[in-house]
């Protein structure tokens, strides 16, 4: 599964298990608009962190937080390129 | 070095003592108004006579007008109970019996009747000039509630002194400072801010009812705010939100929660010329220490030095032995706060790695969700009534976002035959907390385990 599909899917079963209308969602969909809040947010870290085994926030980097969707998700493409690099430097 | 104020001073003695010259504002959602102002007039529509050497409750809708009428009564009022936004009305009762309540101030009309009070003074988010001297001076006690084990809040005790005790010292500043904070005044963490703000001559933006981090954000850039504190989830939340950049803060401050790396890196790309440090504070402690080296954790050199704050760690846990550690509780046993040596245990676990301390947890096994605390066994009930659940273990799972999350760790009475039988117990497990527990104490995520460890005397072994 592809990250940005990992994510969307996760936002969707949030929204459901809130109970919060699905937000549409686009590239440039600013996350605290999204109809979910930063506590729904930190869930779909640790969920994702569950999923991939990683957790972009918790690692020092030099990408700017992440504002809108598309941040998001390149966030999180970015740390799995970054471990796939380092994976093969320690290989 | 300028003098500060002595001891068993107040807001309004401070703020008369200050040289002429210093401009300082309070800058709220719908107006500002000068502290000099606020000195000379009354939000409290001149009545502060009436509340002189009582026991006195704040509880109001806005924090601006609970900023206003704290300056007022200090030094008036015999006790200031500091309401917390938040407070269940069933615990009012409580506080009213152990402060010895006898009057309430509100900017709401119907709080007498809500706290059964026979004496209101309605403030204001406004000042008038008033020719109320107020009466007799003396050293107010100010107390702050923080939630207790059973959930009923525990009065902590301070004096402006203890409140004060961390800012006497350094240099004044050589610009102009203004200071704001997520944090809401009536609480701990917001209330020094408030009381660092007035005793160093610096101006505050109280942030309003209901206001978005956005709105707050674009306010405090208006205003030119220097100087900024929140917790770790505040910030995420700040360097998430659009208005981030509106912001140029020359100290970003981090209290309450673990700051780890991650939030300290972000903080200083985002603010490159600010200076990013954390403190750690405690209601009952009071501030403990201040790390500026950009670095999680604290230097093991903190551990035993003998200044105004002494450092312990015993059996892994934290300990603090200062003037600012509050001086009692209110209504309960004296013994409750400090050792016999004047420690005060913060229950906070450290790790010591090299030359640094870590913190891991709290160790009582409460789960500090963004700044609120959740209980494990209140949890561990809700999950346990699901008629397939053998038992379950809440535990704290660190989150990046807002310091901890709610994990579940469960025992199912039988292994499920299929995972669809396994998904959608976890769904019908995670419906009755959602029905029957607040959002954040609901579990973030929820595994199933064949068994859970326990520890010595019998207790769940609750890691994080």
């Amino acid at each position: 599964m592809s990250v940005k599909s990992a994510v969307i899917d996760e936002i969707r079963r949030l929204a459901a298990e809130n109970r919060t209308p699905t937000p549409d969602l686009t590239d440039d969909l600013v996350l605290l608009d999204s109809g979910l809040d930063s506590l729904a947010i930190a869930i779909l870290v640790v969920r994702l962190e569950e999923a991939f085994g990683l957790d972009p926030f918790a690692e020092p980097t030099d990408l700017a937080y992440p504002v809108t969707l598309g941040d998001f998700i390149r966030f999180y493409e970015h740390a799995a390129e970054r471990r796939i690099v380092d994976t093969t430097h320690a290989g | 070095m300028n003098t500060l104020p002595n001891a068993a001073s107040s807001i309004r003695r401070t703020l008369a003592d200050a040289r002429p010259g210093h401009d300082q504002w309070l800058h709220g959602a719908a107006r500002s108004v000068r502290l000099d102002d606020v000195l000379r007039g009354t939000c409290l529509g001149g009545r502060i006579n009436e509340l002189a050497g009582r026991s006195v409750v704040i509880d109001t809708r806005d924090q601006f007008a609970a900023a206003l009428a704290l300056i007022e009564l200090d030094g008036t009022a015999r006790r200031l109970i500091v309401c917390p936004p938040d407070l269940a009305a069933e615990h009012r009762r409580a506080v009213v019996d152990k402060a010895g309540v006898d009057a309430v101030v509100s900017d709401r009309p119907d709080s007498d009747d809500e706290w059964q009070l026979p004496r209101l003074v309605v403030c204001n988010s406004s000042v008038t000039p008033s020719s109320a001297t107020p009466a007799e001076r003396c050293q107010t006690e100010w107390v702050l509630l923080t939630s207790g084990t059973t959930g009923a809040p525990k009065l902590v005790g301070h004096t402006f002194d203890t409140l004060t005790a961390p800012m006497r010292n350094g240099p004044e500043p050589q610009h102009s400072v203004v200071w704001g904070t997520f944090y809401d005044i009536r609480r701990y963490g917001g209330l020094q801010i408030l009381l660092r703000a007035v005793l160093r001559h610096a101006s505050f933006v109280v942030s309003g009812v209901h206001e978005s981090t956005a709105g707050y954000l674009v306010r405090l850039g208006r205003q030119l705010a220097t100087h900024i504190s929140g917790t770790p989830s505040h910030w995420r939340r700040a360097l998430m939100s659009v208005e981030a950049r509106a912001i140029a803060p020359r100290y970003v401050r981090l209290s309450g929660e673990i700051a780890d790396q991650g939030i300290l890196n972000a903080l200083r790309a985002c603010y490159p010329d600010a200076r990013v440090g954390h403190a750690f504070a405690s209601t009952e402690a009071g501030l403990g220490f201040e790390v500026d080296d950009g670095l999680e954790g604290f230097p093991a050199a903190f551990v035993g030095n003998t200044g105004d704050v002494q450092i312990g760690v015993e059996g892994g846990s934290l300990r603090i032995r200062s003037a600012r550690t509050a001086v009692r509780l209110v209504g309960d046993a004296p013994s409750c706060l400090a050792d016999e040596g004047g420690f005060v245990d913060t229950g906070d676990v450290v790790e010591l790695r090299g030359d640094r301390y870590y913190f891991l947890g709290r160790r009582s096994g409460i789960i500090n969700v963004g700044g609120l605390k959740v209980y494990p066994e209140e949890v561990e009930s809700a999950i346990n009534r699901h008629p397939a659940v053998r038992m379950s273990m809440v535990r704290p799972a660190r989150s990046s976002m807002v310091g901890s999350l709610v994990a579940a760790d469960v025992v199912l009475d039988q292994t499920p035959d299929v995972s669809a039988d396994a998904a959608a117990f976890k769904r019908e497990i995670l419906q009755i907390c959602i029905d029957t527990l607040a959002p954040h104490k609901v579990p973030a995520t929820i595994r199933f385990v064949p068994t859970l460890e326990f520890a010595a005397a019998g207790k769940l072994a609750r890691h994080a």
